[in-house]
């Protein structure tokens, strides 16, 4: 069974979700279901911490599926702590998504203010998932603060533009001793199969699916394509050759005439 | 250095002979722009050619909007502490020429507002005053805060303009948006529509979102008043405003709201009246200017408006309003800063929300988030 180890947690799926911007509770679920994911982010923001009926919690509670709380609305570390130690009260988890975006409008990881609170968490026993820019050398470094997994971005969050950090991205996966789960800017399926054949652990999506024109089929079709992408990284991809490789070579007629004794 | 530099070398006159003498042609080729628009592209949308687009820069605004966005409307509530004030506005009910009974709300009347809009389930709070900083002052402000915090997740503040320090202060006690509204930019009707009171300075008020956005806000909330100048001239110069913020105190959100003069006591509208049409061109026009703006439509819009205007660019909504303090529990029929038209409760704004396919969100902040004095994270300015 080929299956994702995230500090102490399994995961069969390789598909993480947002819950933000669905159209109804309902359909927010019914998306989660559809997808297969059986990780899925909440912005501590958006619950009622120490309430039993909270409608969105509510909403979240299906067999298979864990729910990671993210600091989403902190500027700097200290924030970023205070809501952490909030969520796992509330929610009753040591799994927190990390996420400390000063900038309100591209909501771009704050390098400095995520590496500190990353070793905060850590000392902290929390299970730390950092959201950050697709730099591979503030990746070793949250790694060596001890992070469970490291989540850079492929384009600015909510942008839909695929891989933009390619080869950033390439780096990352490449000197990584934690999984690497791509967050933010995967607009369709193709870019998720894209990031689980360049070597992905993981992959996190929400506006591509919740913005759909109908998110559960779209959740579905992610489910696939991450499914895909996964198998044809295990499989090894074909070499990348520059010339076509001609079924009938140009050159066989010199091996031809010896036959023909000509 | 603050806006009033920039605005100093704003002439409106040539703002507005370039709005006027926009064509078809120019706003197809705004329209047809992927790169962010300048504040040139939003005058161009704010034309009178544009107007004839209005059915493009809805399809424009919306797609936008549900993309950065999502398919959510968030939901507040204002409560009126005070109508007391030191200025004349010639536009507003609470004018101190009005003889009108004047309340401030106690403590006590405060906590039992406060729980009675706890009750319709509100999480995100406006609080409200006139300008009074005798009996509404700053201290009178961190007492409210202090009560209404418990209650509430996101507490903004539409109150006079405050100095830096000031602002510093009451973000330790929580607040995470300033709503200052510059009325009009044109320099010369401000004088006119504000002849006494502390407000009559134009410069200190335009300055007041640099103070805000020193003080290290989370949001900041502008708005000219529809209805008192030419609306596409001013929000021309907002626009400008706007993106001069945005580049300056990158940390901070900014929001707009769209206040259209109603009839209040000893009102003349006059004759720059705002039409819907207007209002729809000039909401969808600043979306696609800038699509991560917050836009807020308030209950003086009505019902009908609302639920089709909500759809295609809006992000915030006031439901349930009452602008007459202690109006929701202590104090019934007292006189109102403005007539309010979308009467419905917050229940019925909230099913009609998801009527429209888009879900209410009641919560999106929390008070970890807040200041130190109130319980949350230390809101020392980063």
């Amino acid at each position: 069974m080929d299956t994702l180890q995230i500090g102490s947690y399994k995961f069969n799926s390789r598909l993480f979700l947002g819950t933000g911007k669905f159209s109804s509770n309902t359909l927010m679920r019914e998306a989660i279901e559809a997808s297969g994911s059986e990780l899925v982010t909440v912005a501590l923001k958006r619950v009622k911490p120490g309430e039993d009926n909270d409608q969105l919690l509510n909403h979240l509670k299906i067999e298979r599926v864990r729910i990671i709380p993210n600091t989403s609305g902190a500027r700097t570390a200290e924030e970023a702590l205070f809501a952490a130690r909030l969520a796992r009260e509330a929610i009753r988890t040591d799994l927190v998504k990390l996420e400390i975006h000063p900038d309100p409008r591209y909501l771009l990881p704050d390098p400095f203010e995520t590496l500190k609170a990353a070793e905060l968490l850590v000392k902290d026993d929390f299970t730390v998932l950092p959201y950050t820019g697709a730099d591979p050398v503030l990746c070793k470094k949250l790694e060596e603060v001890g992070v469970a997994a490291v989540m850079p971005l492929g384009a600015p969050i909510g942008s839909n533009q695929g891989l933009k950090t390619r080869s950033m991205l390439e780096i990352i996966i490449e000197e990584s001793r934690v999984p690497v789960v791509i967050d933010a800017g995967l607009g369709l399926p193709s870019h998720a199969a894209d990031a689980l054949e360049i070597g992905a652990d993981a992959v996190l999506v929400n506006t591509a699916i919740a913005t759909a024109g109908d998110p559960v089929l779209m959740a579905r079709a992610f489910k696939e394509a991450v499914s895909a992408g996964r198998r044809a990284y295990l499989a090894g991809r074909a070499a990348i050759r520059s010339a076509a490789d001609a079924s009938s070579p140009l050159t066989s007629f010199l091996d031809s005439s010896v036959v023909n004794g000509r | 250095m603050s806006f009033v530099e920039i605005y100093n070398t704003l002439r409106l006159e040539e703002l507005k002979a370039f709005i006027y003498s926009r064509s078809e042609n120019d706003v197809a080729d705004v329209l047809g722009k992927e790169k962010r628009l300048s504040e040139w592209d939003f005058m161009t949308l704010l034309s009178p050619a544009a107007g004839k687009f209005i059915e493009d820069l809805a399809a424009c605004s919306a797609a936008i909007t549900r993309k950065r966005f999502g398919n959510v409307i968030q939901l507040y509530i204002p409560l009126y502490l005070s109508n007391e004030c030191t200025n004349i506005c010639t536009y507003c009910g609470f004018s101190v020429t009005n003889k009108i009974p004047r309340i401030v709300l106690t403590r006590e009347q405060i906590k039992k507002e406060a729980e009675a809009v706890k009750a319709y389930g509100f999480e995100h709070l406006l609080l409200v005053t006139g300008e009074s900083s005798r009996r509404a002052g700053v201290e009178y402000l961190k007492m409210a805060l202090e009560v209404v915090n418990p209650y509430f997740s996101n507490l903004s503040i539409e109150v006079q303009p405050l100095k830096l320090n000031e602002y510093k202060e009451l973000r330790e006690y929580s607040v995470h948006a300033v709503l200052v509204y510059q009325e009009t930019y044109h320099c010369e009707s401000y004088r006119r529509y504000h002849p006494r009171g502390k407000k009559s300075n134009f410069e200190y008020r335009l300055e007041t979102p640099d103070r805000i956005g020193a003080a290290g806000m989370h949001k900041i909330g502008l708005g000219v008043l529809l209805g008192l100048e030419d609306w596409r001239v001013d929000a021309a110069v907002m626009a400008v405003h706007l993106r001069y913020l945005e580049q300056r105190y990158w940390r901070t959100k900014y929001s707009v709201s769209f206040p259209r003069l109603r009839p209040a006591e000893g009102v003349d509208l006059g004759t720059l009246s705002v039409t819907e049409r207007d209002l729809l061109q000039l909401i969808c026009a600043l979306r696609i200017f800038d699509p991560d703006l917050e836009l807020s439509l308030s209950t003086r819009e009505s019902a009908y408006f609302r639920d089709h205007v909500i759809p295609l660019g809006i992000t915030t909504v006031s439901a349930g309003s009452r602008t007459d303090p202690g109006g929701y529990s202590v104090l019934k029929k007292e006189l109102k800063q403005f007539e309010i038209d979308d009467s419905r409760s917050p229940l019925e704004v909230a099913e009609a929300i998801k009527r429209i396919g888009l879900e209410p969100v009641w919560k999106d902040w929390d008070r970890a988030f807040g200041g130190e004095r109130c319980g949350g994270a230390a809101a020392k300015a980063s």
